[in-house]
């Protein structure tokens, strides 16, 4: 059983609306039952709305394998960057700290790192990830690139990041606008951005002084 | 030939000369070796090459020598040494031969390991010694009731032959095979049952030990049964092929899902780092200054992804490497960045003023299941 190929995970956090749907739904997925494997933050929960679910990209090179020390952390051979094998995983959390996207989860009780799959029991016979087959505003998505290119005019698929002096190339895209400028998504570089959204909650706190005053 | 291989090769030598010296040792110049079982010693012996061959490549790996540096100098740290050891006998006895972080995990999977771990653990410490010649039993001269069992070519202990102790002892192994292969079934109930075991397993590293395990637990039991209930019928044939499936997981033990038997200890390393970890100088995020690990660790992995080829190294002085960046932060700048390249296309616009702090990213529901999984990930999310 592998992924088809056709199908690919396009992530779009600029419409995540927050509703956390992903997060109940990551919990049903039978590779870490009860347990949700979606980081889903506020960024700037006091002045904006925006959010940002993030799931395993699926790197071509995963930091998060690459240093572990039990080598538990395998990629599968369709790009699927496994969570960490039962018996191996030593619990050091050295994967949580090197993944650059912050995917990975640990339980240092059970003495386990665990993180997302891509639903690999869902995904392997073409399914959708739960997280994509509930998320309302298609924030995640699970698709064709056809489909996605009919769904988003104006935005494309990339799939490579920067970090620093390191690009790192993953399974999963991210949606961008279809310019010649967007081939590479560089986070380090927005790392010290402001928030996105309206200022309307401060000019409503703005008048309610004026107003006491 | 690399420098990591030929230091293998020189390793797995050594240990199995040194193996093969306490075999001639133990066994009084093999005045005591059973010759028939020369086909399990020479298994063992490939065994032990291949398993300190693996080894030695398992610690040249970066990270691994990184930790196994760290761990012991944890361990041997100064003024904290006696604690260590409270620490290192309670871990053992608890994690290792417990098996209590399995338990925390699913109580019938901590069984299903404990059953096949002590079925193993009983088995080992019975035939390595007997195979070796560095145990036997013999008659106690003038007392033919009695046996007495010599270890290491010394006279150990005496016992009736007749009693509850001989019984036990001589059926060491039945015992051992029964726990196996309970264990073996609960886990092959789990693998055919369990939808997310379904999804991940693979044949060769999940049920290859499990089938060898079960052959040789059914197999030894044959054996048992051919010579107490049915007068030693096909004894030959069993003791054939018994021997295939021990000599078949002996030389599958150092490359296949046994080997974590040999890399599971090193959790007992990773906690003594962790230990000194936290009572040293945690690390700060430089984006939003918030602690999240230890200061140590940080460098430590900078230097491993280093020594990797990775080139995290950032071209600004407020951050200098991109691991100085927590996790949450890394999930936001993942989030900004698309904003950025979005900016003037979608709707809304930077929030930021010169007044308000840098945004602080916050779990959005950190319910049961849903946020942290526990202490340590909470750092990891934020404190």
């Amino acid at each position: 059983m592998t992924v088809p190929e056709t199908l690919e995970f396009f992530v779009d956090p600029g419409r995540c609306i927050g509703c956390q749907s992903c997060v109940q739904a990551c919990a049903e997925c039978d590779t870490h039952k009860g347990q949700s494997m979606i980081q889903l933050d506020y960024l700037d929960r006091a002045h904006s709305t925006q959010t940002v679910p993030v799931v395993c990209m699926h790197c071509e090179s995963p930091t998060c394998a690459e240093v572990c020390p039990a080598d538990a952390i395998k990629r599968t051979e369709d790009g699927v960057v496994q969570t960490a094998r039962k018996p191996r995983c030593i619990a050091c959390n050295n994967c949580v700290l090197a993944c650059p996207f912050g995917v990975p989860k640990m339980s240092t009780r059970v003495n386990l790192m665990m993180k997302c799959d891509m639903c690999y029991d869902r995904t392997s016979v073409g399914l959708k990830p739960m997280c994509a087959s509930v998320c309302p505003s298609q924030a995640l998505a699970f698709a064709t690139r056809a489909e996605m290119a009919r769904l988003r005019p104006g935005a494309r698929p990339v799939n490579a990041f920067q970090f620093g002096a390191q690009t790192i190339r993953t399974k999963v895209n991210m949606m961008v606008p279809d310019e010649p400028s967007c081939e590479i998504v560089d986070v380090t570089s927005a790392m010290f951005e402001p928030t996105i959204g309206h200022d309307i909650l401060d000019t409503v706190f703005e008048g309610d002084e004026n107003e006491h005053e | 030939m690399s420098r990591e291989v030929l230091r293998a090769i020189v390793w797995g030598l050594l240990v199995t000369a040194v193996l093969g010296a306490l075999i001639l040792l133990g066994s009084r110049n093999l005045a005591h070796f059973d010759a028939a079982l020369v086909s399990y010693t020479f298994a063992i012996l490939f065994a032990t090459f291949g398993l300190t061959y693996r080894y030695s490549m398992w610690l040249s790996r970066p990270p691994t020598a990184m930790y196994w540096r760290r761990g012991w100098q944890a361990f041997f740290r100064r003024g904290l040494r006696l604690q260590n050891v409270g620490r290192w006998f309670s871990r053992v006895v608890l994690d290792i031969f417990g098996n209590r972080f399995i338990f925390r995990r699913d109580r019938l999977r901590g069984l299903t390991h404990l059953l096949i771990m002590w079925g193993c653990i009983i088995a080992v410490a019975i035939t390595f010694p007997l195979v070796f010649g560095w145990l036997h039993f013999r008659p106690v001269v003038g007392d033919l009731s009695r046996y007495e069992a010599v270890l290491f070519g010394f006279a150990a202990f005496r016992f009736p032959h007749d009693s509850v102790v001989a019984f036990f002892l001589f059926h060491g192994l039945v015992w051992a095979s029964i726990l196996v292969i309970a264990g073996v079934m609960l886990a092959m109930r789990r693998r055919m049952r369990d939808e997310g075991a379904e999804a991940l397993q693979r044949f060769a590293e999940d049920f290859m030990p499990l089938i060898l395990l079960f052959a040789v637990s059914v197999t030894g039991l044959m054996l048992t049964a051919s010579y107490t209930w049915m007068k030693g019928y096909g004894y030959t044939f069993i003791s054939l092929l018994h021997a295939i499936t021990v000599i078949a997981t002996f030389i599958w033990l150092p490359f296949g899902k046994f080997f974590h038997i040999f890399q599971r200890p090193a959790q007992l390393g990773v906690s003594f780092y962790k230990d000194l970890g936290r009572a040293e100088e945690p690390a700060l995020c430089r984006r939003c200054g918030h602690a999240f690990t230890s200061r140590r660790h940080v460098e430590d992995l900078i230097e491993v992804e280093r020594q990797l080829g990775y080139r995290y190294e950032v071209d600004d002085g407020r951050v200098e490497h991109y691991q100085w960046i927590c996790p949450p932060c890394r999930r936001a700048s993942f989030a900004m960045a698309q904003g950025l390249a979005w900016r003037g296309q979608r709707g809304g616009g930077p929030l930021a003023t010169p007044e308000r702090p840098l945004p602080m990213p916050v779990h959005a529901n950190s319910g049961l299941g849903e946020g942290p999984l526990d202490e340590e990930d909470a750092e990891n999310f934020h404190p």
